[in-house]
Parts: structure tokens; C-alpha cells; sequence
């Protein structure tokens, strides 16, 4: 009942100390006086609305274009240079070009050397990271505001100067075939890997690893990176995205004197190969002799994300496997004890990406724990109640506001907009667009997207123990496969 | 281990100033039961955190219970007197609320991330759970969470290449009774063996509110939120004063050297050494060293093993701080081709040079740096701000220890790293494991001796 100020420390002066803990006093004589009622939760009242500031659009003198995103409290700021494009371009026998630009990119730039950029971005204790995803690239700088200045320049250099040593490309190339020689030992990478490879084939980008496979890493040239880099960061194809406590007239002298002088040119376009959908539901299973568990991965080729059925979607997998209470989860996990984890998701890209429901269970239940997925993707498509549909959809709505706290979640949006060429005010009408999903939607896109008897079911376990249960369970044709009918042979350095 | 840094931001022209001085503005209560509550205001999004530190962690677990402070974390999501099992998920998702729990040697911790109308529904599951936890316990219940920890063991620990070097290294870097010599994940036979009589036990010696901290942190009027917690917690009467953990000194006299065989590809050896405790002289000093030897290109052990010579994959180094001692790791991969011993000997010497001759100021300026622009990252969101507050809270009694913990860094000068160097990185003292692929003992470092998990 009675309530101690300890400490107060702040905005405070002692007087409003004092006048604070009486005040409390009172106020806890009351509470405690009336014990709480706990027959059920405390209703909630009217949830606070995201503000955001204002997105703000301009070019430099160049034709670049920038999007700021003021945002002050904490003296940071993320830059990230967008590059629409990645992995996705490049022809089969060129994979890993995209990944292996985006990796070299600081391993020289400018006048320095690779040891002499890092250590200048190290001394600000600035970030700076690059990378290529499936349809963009990334150079991101993440720094105090009073470093700004000075990391700049640096991030203009490995943006627009790299210099590709040959011997840095060598370096790189041991150290990402050690890594494809790492995966052997990874269930969950060798689970994905073949996942992907079985949704896409071996002819289609997103069916081969974006860093690249043996051969393909042989065969890389600095011409390679050269050509790509030249092709693909310019201005015409790349957006500058500013998130941080800084103003639209400081940063824009700031950008354009790092980047108003660079030359555009025209990129290329690209025609992606059809990928063919899975009609007819198989297994494949991996042999890892020993495993202490049995990695799943099971799915078909899912739904780009401009698709008209983008919240029906969101809504339906939020109950199927997108939260900890989703049936998936619920059912593996806090039923029955298979697993520490289930779960599932559409990843959407600017082509149909995959849908994919995952876990890693106990050796020795594998064939139960994919009876109850099986029987999770049928129920999904029978009527569900309305409480566990309202549940879903405020989990989103509500858990909206948490996207953009930190200017590197801020800025991540603002990628995805670009990306997508969404509108202006995309944010500001999205839970709107959450909360007026219907019911009848939801149930319509789990039929129509999740084919329980057209998927591919990926195993990766040990095969003595669960190959028998895996067959009883008769979900289709059971392929045998070895780790390196996946991976191929572990690279010879 | 990072400390995650936060701030708030006192004068934004200080900071620019370089004359920082980090601060998060908080009040603290105390309620007569005992429990202390931290609130921290920060309108930038409509959220808020709780953040819940019960001041137990797998430190405290008696011999043939092992892994049962974890166990025990995950029970605290099942319901509550008043929440029946499921609920306390289904209602806080229902909210737009996430939340999780995680334990470690020292402290099990727990939290709700919700919209800021959603505070009071928080407020009431936390203190369900610590009021009445056992009014809805069950047997069963232990037995449905038993499964899923065990499998959380082997999903992080078995099926994972070098999984188990972590039960191997934390077994030999200390005394056999020491609470530190086992896995916070603990065995498969004392998971077993975990009963729901323990369970009672348990609850009762540890979680009461003289023995917890929570942090309300976000969109919140503060006075508000310290009504609400009055009236929520007050009616939990105090427990028992817990009584401080007692440890056997640590005594890491002789260097161990061990070989583990495992379904790996490449061998990989790791070397760790007894240090400083979280916050006393030299844990920082570590964590600067830490980045010296192995944080970024021009580390001394990434420019050699990495670079230069291209013998290793990769190389890591840091110190893991915690209450009663700390330890210092240092771990490295070989490429195919080379051996543990060759990576050993390179470590080896520049170690042996970090105690001869010091590092370059620039060195021990630059990892200073990086530190200093950490603590602003931390400052970005409300749940990092709200567990750092609870950790300065229960560690030094201040939450606000945020300028204070920064100044740690700052202070160090490159005769601290050699003195550290030489104090706490000997050769006569410290483990050192080569885990080899199966039938590849040849790959290890020099004089092994074989052990299993």
C-alpha cells in the first residue's frame, strides 16, 4: 500500500519529487484499498496512433533520387543506397556475381586499400554494410551524427569507387567455398537449400544460393564484378533512402557533394524463366546419419507481393504459423511437444516467392509431427472462429507502430516502398487496410494458396529412424537423397 | 558479451558536443512488498515495454537440477490463477502485444511489448503469474514444457556442428560445483528428472516480488503507470529474503587441453581463460581487448589467421561477462588443409606480443570509439532501454548507470590492455579444445587429451 520514491532523476526538480509521492500515496491507497479484479483481463482503452514525420522526396543535381525520413531523439542517422537490383539478374552460370559485387565493394575503394577502409569506418564507429539480396543491393551506413560528415565520403567511395584487387576477389572466393563446404554440416541451411532448389530448379535465381556454387565462384572474374557494378550502380537505377536526426537542407548539400557528380547510364532488363508450380505432392528425403532431430520444410511457390490478396494472405498465415499462439506452433509445440519451434510464411518478392512451413522436431516423431502439418493446412481452409480471426488481425494491426522504431527498421520499410513502388501514404493506410480484411477472404486465399495435396515436403534426418514412418504416412513419392545430391561434393580449396 | 547501451539523450547539443553525457531520464518505486518498479517515458512510437528480471538464473539450481531455472521459465507461460493456460499468449496477441521470456546463470527475465493501452493487461499477467502461478499448476503441465525444452536442446545444442563445446568448455573452465560448471539448458537426465514438487519449491524461494524488478518503459504517463502497478502487485505479499549465492572460488590453476571429435568439416579450436566479474576492474578493459584481437579487418587476429595468412575461416574473440566471474574466448576455424596447432601458434604469438608491447593507441581508440557509438544504438528502442535500466538496476543499483558504464570504456589506455593481457591471459591457466571432424585428430592442437560431451 504504501508507495516509497526512491529515486527520481530527469526532468525533475525536488520539489515535484515531493509533490509526485504524495500524490502517488493517494492514488495507492485507492488501488489498494479496491483489490483488482482479476475474474477477467482489464478491458483495453483506445490504442494510440502512429504519427509518423513526413516522407520527404527530392533529387540531386544528378537525377538521384532520395527519400528523408526526419527523425530526432537520438543523434543517428542510417543512409542506405538501394540498388533495384540483385541476385535475380544474373544468369545461372554467373550466380554469386551479384553477391560477390556487393561483397567487394569495401575491399578497396577509392585510394584505399581494403585494411585501410575498414580501419577509417572503424575509427568513427560508423557501420558501414554491404549486400546483395534476390532484387536489391545494399550499401548501408549506420553512424553518430557527429561522424556524419567524415563517413560520408567513405560510403560514396565503396558505393560508386570500388576497385575489385584481384587478390581481395581471391580471398573472398576460399573464404565462400569454405563456406559452401560449412553448409554439409548445417541441417537447417542443407533443409532450405533444397527447398528452394525443388520449388525452383536449377535454372531459375531463386533456386540457386544467392552466394553462388562451386563452379560458379571458380569462374568469377573482376570483369564479372566490374561489368555488374557498372551496369547496375548508377543513379538512374538506385534510390538513396536518409532515416535519422538530420534536416532536408543539411543532408542535401551533404549528398550532393558525395554523390551529385556520379554519371548515370542505362541498366539492363531481364526476362526470368517460368518456374514450374508444384502439381503433385512428394518427399525428399536427406539422410543425416545421427541427427537429433529432423529439419521440415514443406510448401509450394506462393504469391508475388504486389498481389491483390496481400491482407486476406497476411491475415490467414498470421493464424496458420505467423505467431507464437498460430495453430502450427500451438499444435507442434505446446500440444504435443515434437518441437521448440513451428511456424510458416509467404515470402513475397516481385515474383511469386515461396510459402513455406517449417520446424525441427524430435528424431523420432517426424512422421507424427508431419501428420499434424498436414492436418493444420486442412483445417485452415475450413470455417475458423471469429475470435481467433479478430486475434490475427489486431496482432498485426496493432504490432504495426513496432516497424518503425529504430532508423534502420524505418529505413527498411522505406526499401520495400520504393521497391514496390508503393504510395506515399502506404503507412499511414495500412492497418486501416488490416482491420478491413474480411472473414470470408481469409478463408478463400487458404484455399486457393495452401494445396495441402501439391506441395513439396523437405526432410532432412536421420533416415534408419524415420524413413519408415515418413513412407506409412502416404503422402506421395518418397525420393532418397544424400547431402551432396543437394549441396554437391564439399568444394576442394 | 555486449552490453547493450542506451540512452536517452539529455541535451542533444551536448552530445553533438562530444561532451556527452548519456542519461535516461526514470523514477523509481518501491512497493512495500518489496518489488522495485523503473518507469521510463519515450512517446516516439505508441508502445510500451515491460520488463520483468527475477533476480534467479541457472546460479542458483541445486546439483541434479540442472537446467531447471530455464524449465521453470517456460512454465511461467502456462497460465495463472486467474489466466487459464494458453490465454497469457492469446491475450496479449489479441492486444497487439509480443512477448518472451530468457534465462541465463544469473537472472530469468521477461517482457511484453504492446501498444500503450495494452500496459494494464501486461500488469495484470505479470502479476498473475507471480501471485498465483501455483493455483494453476499441474504435473501435466511441467511434463508438456519438459518435451519442449529438451527439444530446445537439441535443436541449439545436439543438431548444431560444435553444439556441444559449450557444455564441454563451461565443465572445464570450472570447479565441479561451482554453479557456472553447467549449461543453463542443463542435462537431459536432470530435465527429466524435474518434478512438479520442485516446481513448488521453486516459486516459492525465488519468485517473489522482493526478489524482482520491473521496468515500464514507452508510451506511458508515469504516474499513471505506477498506480497501475500499486494496484496490481500490491496485494503479493513479500517472501523469504533469497539468500546471495555462495560459490566455491573459481580456481583455473593449470591449462587443460582437450580434444572433442564431431560431425563437423573443418576443426575448429577454442581457448578460454577465468576473468574479471560483470563491472569490476578489467571487464571493460576485456571487452576492449576483445575488440583489439578479433573485432573488424585490422584486428590482430583477423589480419593474420584471416587475411593474411588465410588459414583460418573466421576468428572471434570476446569476453562474457557475468556476476560472479567472467570468461575470455577466444575461437577460430582452420580452412581445409590446415591444422589447430597452426592456429594455436599465430594466436599464440599475438598474445604473447599484447603482453610485451602493448597495443598502438589508435587501437584501443578505435574499439573505444565503436563502443561509444554502440550505447546510442541502444538508446533506440524502448524494450533495449527498458532491459538495460533493469540490468544497471540490479547490477550497480542504478539505472541510470548509462554515462557511468560508457565511462568503463573511455577510460582504458593502452598500459591497461598489456597489464590485462598479462594478468588474465596466461598460458597455464585456460582451456583449450580442438573439436575435429571424426577419425581427424591429427587436425588438433598440440598435447590433447580426448573428452566427450
Amino acid at each position: 500500500m504504501n508507495l516509497f520514491i526512491m529515486q527520481k532523476k530527469g526532468l525533475g526538480m525536488i520539489e515535484r519529487i515531493v509533490g509526485l509521492g504524495i500524490a502517488l500515496l493517494t492514488v495507492a491507497g485507492i488501488a489498494a484499498a479496491q483489490k483488482p479484479n482479476r475474474s477477467a483481463p482489464p478491458p483495453l482503452g483506445a490504442p494510440g496512433t502512429l504519427s509518423l514525420p513526413a516522407i520527404q522526396k527530392f533529387k540531386l543535381s544528378n537525377g538521384l533520387p532520395v527519400v528523408l525520413m526526419e527523425k530526432r531523439g537520438v543523434p543517428i542517422v542510417q543512409i542506405n543506397l538501394l540498388v533495384k537490383t540483385g541476385s535475380a539478374m544474373e544468369a545461372t552460370d554467373k550466380a554469386g556475381v551479384a553477391s560477390m559485387t556487393a561483397a567487394m565493394l569495401d575491399e578497396g575503394a577509392g585510394t584505399r586499400t581494403a585494411l585501410e577502409v575498414a580501419d577509417a569506418i572503424d575509427f568513427l564507429g560508423a557501420r558501414i554494410t554491404t549486400n546483395a539480396g534476390q532484387h536489391t543491393s545494399v550499401v548501408a551506413l549506420h553512424t553518430p551524427v557527429s561522424k556524419l560528415d567524415a563517413a560520408l565520403p567513405l560510403m560514396g567511395d565503396i558505393g560508386m569507387k570500388p576497385t575489385f584487387p584481384v587478390e581481395e576477389l581471391d580471398r573472398l572466393r576460399k573464404e565462400r567455398m569454405t563456406t559452401l563446404v560449412q553448409w554439409h554440416d548445417q541441417p537447417g541451411t542443407i533443409a532450405s537449400v533444397a527447398f528452394s532448389q525443388t520449388l525452383y530448379g536449377s535454372r531459375h535465381p531463386y533456386g540457386v544460393p544467392s552466394i553462388g556454387n562451386e563452379q560458379s565462384l571458380r569462374a568469377m572474374k573482376v570483369s564479372d564484378l566490374k561489368r555488374f557494378h557498372d551496369t547496375y550502380y548508377n543513379p538512374n537505377n538506385v534510390t538513396l533512402i536518409v532515416v535519422g536526426d538530420v534536416g532536408k537542407a543539411e543532408i542535401e548539400k551533404k549528398l550532393e557533394s558525395v554523390f551529385g557528380g556520379w554519371k548515370g547510364r542505362t541498366t539492363a532488363s531481364v526476362n526470368w524463366p517460368d518456374a514450374n508450380q508444384v502439381e503433385r505432392r512428394a518427399v525428399y528425403l536427406i539422410d543425416k546419419p545421427g541427427a537429433a532431430q529432423s529439419e521440415i520444410r514443406i510448401g509450394r511457390i506462393g504469391v508475388p507481393r504486389m498481389t491483390q490478396d496481400y491482407f486476406p494472405i497476411i491475415v490467414m498465415n498470421t493464424i496458420l504459423g505467423g505467431s507464437f499462439t498460430s495453430r502450427l506452433n500451438q499444435n507442434l509445440r505446446e500440444e504435443h511437444g515434437y518441437s521448440y519451434g513451428a511456424g510458416s510464411f509467404f515470402d513475397m518478392r516481385p515474383l511469386p516467392g515461396p510459402f513455406m512451413a517449417y520446424s525441427a522436431v524430435q528424431t523420432n516423431v517426424t512422421d507424427s509431427a508431419l501428420f499434424e502439418f498436414f492436418k493444420e493446412f486442412r483445417d485452415i481452409q475450413k470455417s475458423m472462429p471469429e475470435e481467433e480471426f479478430e486475434k490475427a488481425k489486431n496482432y498485426i494491426a496493432l504490432g504495426y507502430p513496432d516497424n518503425f522504431e529504430s532508423v534502420g527498421q524505418i529505413a527498411g520499410m522505406l526499401a520495400e516502398m520504393i521497391t514496390f513502388n508503393l504510395p506515399d501514404n502506404y503507412f499511414n493506410t495500412y492497418v486501416n487496410k488490416v482491420l478491413a480484411v474480411k472473414k470470408a477472404d481469409v478463408e478463400q486465399v487458404a484455399r486457393e494458396y495452401v494445396l495441402s495435396d501439391k506441395m513439396a515436403v523437405i526432410v532432412v534426418g536421420d533416415k534408419a529412424v524415420i524413413e519408415k514412418g515418413i513412407r506409412g504416412l502416404k503422402l506421395g513419392a518418397v525420393q532418397l537423397k544424400s547431402i551432396e545430391d543437394i549441396l554437391g561434393p564439399p568444394p576442394k580449396l | 558479451m555486449k552490453r547493450i547501451l542506451l540512452l536517452f539523450l539529455l541535451p542533444l547539443a551536448f552530445l553533438r558536443a562530444q561532451e556527452a553525457s548519456l542519461s535516461v531520464p526514470y523514477e523509481r518505486i518501491e512497493l512495500q512488498n518489496g518489488l522495485n518498479v523503473i518507469l521510463h517515458e519515450d512517446h516516439t512510437i505508441p508502445r510500451v515495454s515491460v520488463n520483468m528480471w527475477y533476480h534467479v538464473g541457472s546460479g542458483h539450481e541445486k546439483p541434479g537440477r540442472t537446467g531447471f531455472a530455464h524449465l521453470f521459465e517456460h512454465i511461467m507461460f502456462e497460465g495463472s490463477g486467474n489466466v487459464p493456460e494458453g490465454m497469457f499468449d492469446v491475450w496479449l496477441e489479441a492486444a497487439g502485444g509480443d512477448n518472451n521470456g530468457s534465462t541465463n546463470t544469473d537472472r530469468t527475465n521477461y517482457y511484453e511489448n504492446m501498444p500503450g493501452n495494452a500496459l494494464e493487461l501486461a500488469l495484470f499477467l505479470e502479476s498473475d503469474r507471480l501471485g498465483f502461478l501455483l493455483d494453476a499448476m499441474s504435473p501435466e503441465k511441467v511434463d508438456g514444457q519438459r518435451d519442449v525444452v529438451k527439444n530446445e536442446r537439441r535443436q541449439r545444442y545436439e543438431n548444431q556442428p560444435y553444439g556441444m563445446v559449450w557444455i564441454v568448455m563451461a565443465q572445464n573452465i570450472y570447479p565441479k560445483d561451482h554453479p557456472y560448471s553447467w549449461p543453463t539448458i542443463g542435462s537431459m537426465a536432470d530435465l527429466s528428472a524435474a518434478s512438479y514438487d520442485d516446481v513448488v519449491e521453486f516459486f516459492k524461494k525465488y519468485y517473489v516480488p522482493n526478489n524482482a524488478s520491473m521496468v515500464i518503459a514507452g508510451d506511458i504517463n508515469i504516474e499513471q503507470a505506477k498506480a497501475l502497478a500499486a494496484q496490481w502487485f500490491d496485494e503479493i505479499p513479500a517472501g523469504k529474503p533469497v539468500e546471495p549465492i555462495d560459490p566455491p572460488a573459481t580456481s583455473l590453476t593449470v591449462e587443460k587441453r582437450l580434444v572433442m571429435e564431431d560431425r563437423v568439416q573443418l576443426p575448429r579450436l577454442y581457448m578460454s581463460w577465468l576473468t574479471p566479474a560483470l563491472f569490476k576492474p578489467g571487464d571493460a578493459e576485456m571487452d576492449i581487448l576483445a575488440n583489439i584481437l578479433a573485432g573488424g579487418k585490422n584486428s590482430r587476429l583477423y589480419k593474420r589467421l584471416v587475411y593474411d595468412l588465410q588459414i583460418a575461416q573466421d576468428v572471434s574473440a570476446f569476453q562474457a561477462s557475468a556476476s560472479l566471474s567472467s570468461s575470455f574466448w577466444i575461437i577460430a576455424t582452420a580452412r581445409v588443409g590446415h591444422t589447430l596447432a597452426e592456429l594455436e601458434a599465430v594466436i599464440q604469438e599475438e598474445i604473447d606480443r599484447l603482453k610485451i608491447e602493448g597495443p598502438a593507441e589508435r587501437e584501443v581508440q578505435r574499439a573505444t570509439n565503436q563502443y561509444e557509438a554502440s550505447f546510442l544504438d541502444g538508446l533506440e528502442t524502448s524494450a533495449g532501454k527498458a532491459d538495460q535500466l533493469n540490468n544497471y538496476f540490479v547490477r550497480t543499483g542504478n539505472p541510470d548507470y548509462f554515462n557511468e558504464d560508457l565511462g568503463r570504456y573511455k577510460a582504458v589506455r593502452q598500459n591497461d590492455i598489456r597489464a590485462m593481457a598479462q594478468s588474465f591471459l596466461p598460458d597455464g591457466a585456460r582451456v583449450v579444445l580442438s573439436v575435429v571432424p571424426q577419425g581427424k585428430k591429427d587436425l588438433s592442437a598440440a598435447e590433447s587429451q580426448e573428452v566427450m560431451p
